[in-house]
C-alpha cells in the first residue's frame, strides 16, 4: 500500500465482509459497464519523495530568478521569516472553514483581527473574511452596487484601473446582464469631466476607482464623493493595502467600498497566487457584503468567542437568492497578512512605503538622466511609476531578462499609445545597489 | 494547558515594533513630499507588538484550531484527506515562489510547465479535452463553467437558453452560481431514493434550458444510474451537462465524468487532490470541458508548442475570472500529489474511500436513522439518531462528537433531510480510527436516551462551549474598535 494508505489487506477484508460483499468491486456494480473505467489512466507511475525532489529541482531549473523592478499588481515586498513559519502550523492550516466555532476559535479569530486590520488600513467600518483576489474584489463590489441600487444596473470604471481587475469586472458583468462604461483618462488619471457628464444621466449605480491607479500615479479624488452619492450610486476604490499606511485610505476619500488584494502585504510574487483579496465597506452596506464574515460573540459559560455571522446572506441558506456564490475564500492567506500587519504595525509599513518611495524617485530621475527616459505623465507616485523611452522596448527587456533583471512592464499590450512604454516598480526589497546595476545595464545598452 | 484567547491588539504597547527594515540610504527622497491632499491622516490601528509575542500569539491561538492533522474529520462533500507533508516542501520551493505572475514565458517554464501537465493530467482523469486552472476554488469554477455554457448557447445565436436545472440535493453553490451568471434556476425534485427524478426532468427540457448541474455521486453520496439517460434527454433538448466535482475523490479509477457524458466540470483540488483547506482557503477550482468547449476557456489560456509553453488570450474566451492565472501554488501541491500517487495508486483511491465510507454507515445503521439504504460512494447521510424520542438532535450529536476529540461531520445538508449527519471518511483513516469513531458514535446514541441533557448541552470540554450565535447576527461586531466600544445590554 501506498504511504497515505493506512489499509491492510487484512483490514480491507474486515471492512469488505461488514460491508457484505466479496470484493472492491461490488462497490461500484451500480455504475453502468459502459462507462466503467477498466485500465490505468494514462499517467505516470507513482514516484518516490526524493523523486519528487529531483523532478521538482529540474523543473525549478527552467525559471530564471529575477532581481524584480515590476509590480502591475504583484509586488515584491520584504517577507517577515515569521510568517511562513506559522502558517505551517496544522492546526491552522489542515482546518476547514470554521462550521464548528467551539474548536476553530483560532481561525475564527484571525479572521476577526483580519476583518479588524483591513477594517483600519481603508478606513471602513466591516471587512469580510476575505475574497480570491482583489480582481474578483472588485467584481463584487460592482454587485454590491447593484444590488443596492436596486433598479439601476450600470456602472463606470476607470481606465486607470488596472486592465486584469477591468477584464474581470467586464466578464462578470457582461454574463450577469450588467452595463460597464469606462470613464476616459487625461494625462493618466481619471477624467473627472468625463465621470460627472455620465453620472448625469441618472442611470449609474457604482463608480470603480484606484488608488494607486494603474500606473502607480496617487490620483486626487476630491469631490469624487459628492458628485458619485449626488447621482445616488456608490464610490468603489481599488486600493493597494500596503500603500494605504501612508496615501489617503477610501474612507478618507469618502468611499462607500473599498476593495483590492492583500498581496501588496509581504506576499510571495508565486507566479500570481495564492493571494487574498479583500471587502470592505461602511455599516449601513453591511448586509450586501458577499462570504464569510466574523463576529464577536459570547459562550454559554460567558467567555468571549468568535462566530461566522450574518449567514442569511450566504449561499448555503439563500441559494439562487444569496448576495454570491462565494464558499471557500482564501483564509489562509488572510491569516498571512494579518500576520504581516501584526509584525509590521503602523511605523513598519509607514517604513516600507518610505523605502519604496525613496527608491521609485531615485530611480526615476537615474533613468531620466540617461537621456533615453521621461516620465509618462507629471503625476504623484508612491513605488511606481510609467516612463517613455527612446529605446527598443523588447530589446531593453530582453537585455535586461538576460542580466537576471525583471525591468518594467511593457504598457503597450495594455494601453493603446503607450507602446514605448515601460511601467516600473521599486520596493524596499531593492538596494541602491540594484537601482545602480539596473541603470550600468541600460546604459550598455544605450551605446 | 492555559487558557489563551487574547487578541493581537491587546498585545500592542507604543514602541514595539515586530519588522527589520534596512536604513534608507536616499533620504533625500522623502514621501513627504507627497501632497498632503494625498496622504493619509487617519490611524490605522495596526498593533505594536515585538516578534515574539507575534509569535507565540498566533502559536497560542493555532491550539484553539481542530485539523486535519489533530484529528479524524469525517466532514461530509469536504473530502478531508491527509495533506501531505511533501506537497508543502515543494510549493515552498524559491524557484517558483519567486516569480512574477508577469515576466516573459521564457524565465517561466518550469512553471508554465506545472501548470500545462497539471492540465493535461486531470483532463485524463476527467475523460474531457481540457482544463483551466484559474479558477480559485470550486464556487469560482463553477461560475466560470456556466460562463462557459452560456457562451456556447450565445455563440450559436441560441438567446433563449436562460435557465439551469438544479437538483433540490444540489450544494448551495450551485444555485447561487447559476444567478451570478445571469441565469435563472429550475429546480428538479428528487425521488425516494435519492437520485434525479427522470419522469420530473423531462418536462422541464424545453428550448429555454442552458443545461443542467449535477454531481455524481450526488450530495447524498448515491450513485446517479439513470446518467446516461439524463445525458442523452438533456443533450437531445439541446443543452449541456455540468458536473460539480466535490464529489469526484470515490470516482477516480472507476469511471470519468467525460465518459458519463458531461461537457463541463470542475474539481476541488482542496478536495480530491489533497491540498489542505487552510481554514477556508486558498482552494482551487479548475475547470475542464469537452474539445467543442475548448476555445471558451477564460484567459489567460496554456499553450504548448514544441518544448514551449506560454499563455495566450483567446478570441472566444469568456474573458477573465482571475487577475493573473489562478492560485499557482495549491496547483504546485496538487501535481506533487498526482505524482506521488502515480496511476497505480490514483486508482485505488476511489475504492478506499467508498470502502472506508461503507463500513461506517453499516456499523451505524442500528443507531442512526439511515435514509437511503444499499452501497454508498465516498460519503452517505443520516437522518439523524435512529430513536429521536429524547429529542436530541443532529446538532447535539455534532457537539457531543467534540467532546470526544473529533470534528463534526457536516450537518443540515443536503436538505432533503430535517437531521441530515453526512459523513466521509476518504482513504487516508486508518480501520482503528474509524472503529473508535464508530464506538464513540454509539455511546452518543446511547447517552442522547439514557442521559439527553449532557449530549443537548454539550461540547463541555473545548475551549469555549456553544456560541449565542443570535446576539451576534442582530449586533454584529465585526472589529476590534466595535468590541471596545460595546457595552453590554442590561
Ligand atoms: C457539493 C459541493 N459543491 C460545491 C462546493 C463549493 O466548493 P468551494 O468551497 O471550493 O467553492 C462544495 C464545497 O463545500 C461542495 O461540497
Amino acid at each position: 500500500m501506498h504511504n497515505y494508505f493506512p489499509q491492510t489487506d487484512a483490514d480491507i477484508a474486515t471492512m469488505l465482509q461488514r460491508v457484505g460483499i466479496g470484493s472492491m468491486d461490488e462497490l461500484f456494480a451500480e455504475i453502468p459497464e459502459s462507462v466503467r473505467l477498466r485500465k490505468d489512466y494514462d499517467l505516470p507511475s507513482s514516484l518516490s519523495e526524493t523523486e519528487i525532489r529531483e523532478f521538482f529541482a529540474a523543473l525549478g531549473d527552467k525559471n530564471k530568478p529575477l532581481t524584480c523592478f515590476a509590480g502591475a499588481g504583484a509586488y515584491d515586498h520584504y517577507a517577515p521569516a515569521v510568517i511562513a513559519q506559522i502558517l505551517l502550523r496544522s492546526e491552522f492550516y489542515t482546518s476547514y472553514t470554521p462550521y464548528q466555532p467551539e474548536i476553530g476559535q483560532g481561525t475564527l479569530q484571525y479572521i476577526f483581527e483580519f476583518q479588524s486590520m483591513i477594517s483600519g488600513m481603508t478606513g471602513m467600518e466591516c471587512t469580510n473574511a476575505s475574497m480570491y483576489d482583489g480582481a474578483t474584489a472588485t467584481a463584487e463590489a460592482m454587485f454590491m452596487a447593484v444590488a443596492q441600487a436596486k433598479k439601476k444596473n450600470k456602472v463606470l470604471i476607470s481606465a486607470t484601473v488596472h486592465p486584469n481587475v477591468r477584464a474581470v469586472v467586464d466578464t462578470y458583468a457582461l454574463f450577469k446582464g450588467i452595463e460597464v462604461s469606462e470613464i476616459a483618462e487625461k494625462n493618466g488619471v481619471t477624467d473627472k469631466a468625463d465621470m460627472e457628464a455620465q453620472l448625469a444621466v441618472g442611470d449609474v449605480a457604482g463608480v470603480i476607482v484606484s488608488t494607486p491607479n494603474f500606473y502607480g500615479i496617487l490620483e486626487d479624488y476630491s469631490g469624487y464623493s459628492e458628485a458619485v452619492h449626488g447621482s445616488k450610486a456608490l464610490l468603489i476604490m481599488h486600493a493597494d493595502p500596503s500603500a494605504l499606511a501612508v496615501v489617503k485610505s477610501p474612507a478618507e476619500w469618502g468611499a462607500d467600498i473599498a476593495c483590492g488584494d492583500g498581496q501588496p502585504l509581504g506576499m510571495p510574487l508565486n507566479f500570481g497566487g495564492p493571494y487574498v483579496g479583500y471587502l470592505s465597506a461602511t455599516k449601513d452596506l453591511v448586509r450586501k457584503l458577499p462570504g464569510r464574515i466574523v463576529g464577536a460573540t459570547h459562550d454559554v459559560d460567558g467567555k468571549r468567542a468568535f462566530v461566522l455571522t450574518l449567514q442569511a446572506r450566504e449561499q448555503h441558506i439563500r441559494r439562487e437568492k444569496a448576495n454570491s456564490n462565494i464558499c471557500s475564500n482564501q483564509s489562509l492567506m488572510a491569516l498571512y497578512v494579518t500576520i504581516y500587519m501584526a509584525l509590521m504595525g503602523p511605523e513598519g509599513l509607514k517604513k516600507v512605503n518610505e523605502l519604496s518611495y525613496s527608491g521609485a524617485h531615485y530611480l526615476l530621475d537615474e533613468l531620466v538622466a540617461t537621456g533615453a527616459f521621461t516620465p509618462a505623465f507629471d503625476q504623484p507616485f508612491l513605488k511606481e511609476f510609467a516612463v517613455r523611452t527612446t529605446l527598443d522596448v523588447k530589446k531593453l527587456q530582453s537585455k535586461l531578462i538576460k542580466k537576471g533583471m525583471l525591468g518594467g512592464i511593457a504598457l503597450g499590450s495594455y494601453k493603446k499609445g503607450m507602446e514605448d512604454c515601460l511601467l516600473f516598480c521599486v520596493t524596499e526589497k531593492r538596494s541602491k545597489a540594484q537601482i545602480d546595476q539596473l541603470i550600468t545595464i541600460i546604459k550598455e545598452e544605450m551605446l | 494547558m492555559k487558557q489563551y484567547d487574547k487578541l493581537i491588539f491587546e498585545l500592542s504597547k507604543k514602541g514595539r515594533m515586530g519588522y527589520s527594515l534596512p536604513e534608507n540610504k536616499l533620504p533625500e527622497y522623502s514621501f513627504k513630499a507627497i501632497p498632503v491632499a494625498l496622504q493619509r491622516s487617519l490611524e490605522t490601528g495596526l498593533p505594536e507588538v515585538s516578534e515574539p509575542e507575534v509569535v507565540r500569539h498566533y502559536t497560542n491561538i493555532s491550539n484553539r484550531n481542530f485539523g486535519l492533522d489533530t484529528g479524524f474529520y469525517p466532514l461530509g462533500s469536504c473530502t478531508m484527506k491527509y495533506n501531505p507533508k511533501i506537497n508543502e516542501e515543494i510549493a515552498a520551493l524559491p524557484a517558483f515562489t519567486s516569480l512574477h505572475p508577469l515576466q516573459p514565458a521564457e524565465t517561466a517554464q518550469g512553471a508554465l510547465e506545472v501548470y500545462y501537465n497539471l492540465s493535461q493530467s486531470l483532463a485524463e482523469i476527467a475523460g474531457l479535452a481540457a482544463f483551466t486552472l484559474n479558477p480559485f476554488a470550486g464556487a469560482h469554477g463553477e461560475l466560470a463553467g456556466l460562463m462557459i455554457m452560456k457562451q456556447y448557447h450565445m455563440k450559436r445565436g441560441d438567446l433563449k437558453r436562460t435557465k439551469v436545472i438544479v437538483p433540490n440535493s444540489a450544494h448551495g453553490t450551485n444555485p447561487a452560481s447559476a444567478m451570478v451568471c445571469g441565469m435563472d434556476v429550475v429546480e428538479v425534485q428528487s425521488t425516494p431514493e435519492g437520485t434525479i427524478d427522470v419522469e420530473a426532468l423531462k418536462p422541464l427540457l424545453d428550448e429555454t434550458i442552458a443545461g443542467i448541474m449535477m454531481t455524481n455521486p450526488n450530495t447524498l453520496g448515491i450513485f446517479e444510474t439513470e446518467i446516461l439517460e439524463i445525458a442523452g434527454l438533456v443533450h437531445a433538448a439541446g443543452g449541456l451537462l455540468y458536473y460539480d466535482g466535490a464529489n469526484l475523490n470515490p470516482l477516480l479509477g472507476q469511471c470519468r465524468p467525460g465518459d458519463m457524458g458531461f461537457d463541463i466540470m470542475h474539481i476541488n483540488l482542496h478536495k480530491t487532490f489533497s491540498t489542505p483547506h487552510g481554514g477556508g482557503g486558498p482552494g482551487s477550482g479548475p475547470v475542464g470541458v469537452a474539445q467543442r468547449l475548448v476555445e471558451y476557456l477564460p484567459n489567460p489560456q496554456i499553450k504548448k508548442e514544441g518544448d514551449r509553453y506560454f499563455f495566450v488570450n483567446g478570441k472566444d474566451a469568456i474573458g477573465s475570472v482571475s487577475g493573473f492565472a489562478g492560485n499557482f501554488g495549491v496547483m504546485m501541491r496538487a501535481y506533487t500529489y498526482i505524482l506521488s500517487l502515480g496511476k497505480e495508486n490514483l486508482r485505488q483511491v476511489g475504492e478506499l474511500a467508498t470502502l472506508s465510507a461503507n463500513y461506517i454507515k453499516e456499523s451505524l445503521k442500528e443507531y442512526y436513522e439511515l435514509p437511503i439504504k444499499g452501497i454508498c460512494k465516498h460519503e452517505f447521510v443520516f437522518d439523524g439518531l435512529a430513536d429521536k424520542s429524547t429529542g436530541v438532535t443532529t446538532l447535539d450529536i455534532a457537539k457531543r462528537l467534540l467532546d470526544h476529540g473529533y470534528h463534526a461531520p457536516t450537518i443540515y445538508f443536503p436538505m432533503l433531510f430535517h437531521q441530515s449527519i453526512m459523513i466521509e471518511p476518504t482513504e487516508t483513516e486508518s480501520l482503528e480510527t474509524m472503529d473508535e469513531f464508530i464506538e464513540v458514535m454509539k455511546k452518543i446514541a446511547i447517552e442522547a436516551i439514557e442521559d439527553p441533557q449532557t449530549v443537548k448541552t454539550a461540547p463541555h470540554t473545548t475551549p469555549v462551549r456553544r456560541l449565542d450565535e443570535t446576539t451576534a447576527a442582530r449586533k454584529p461586531i465585526l472589529r476590534y474598535v466595535d468590541l471596545l466600544n460595546d457595552t453590554p445590554e442590561s
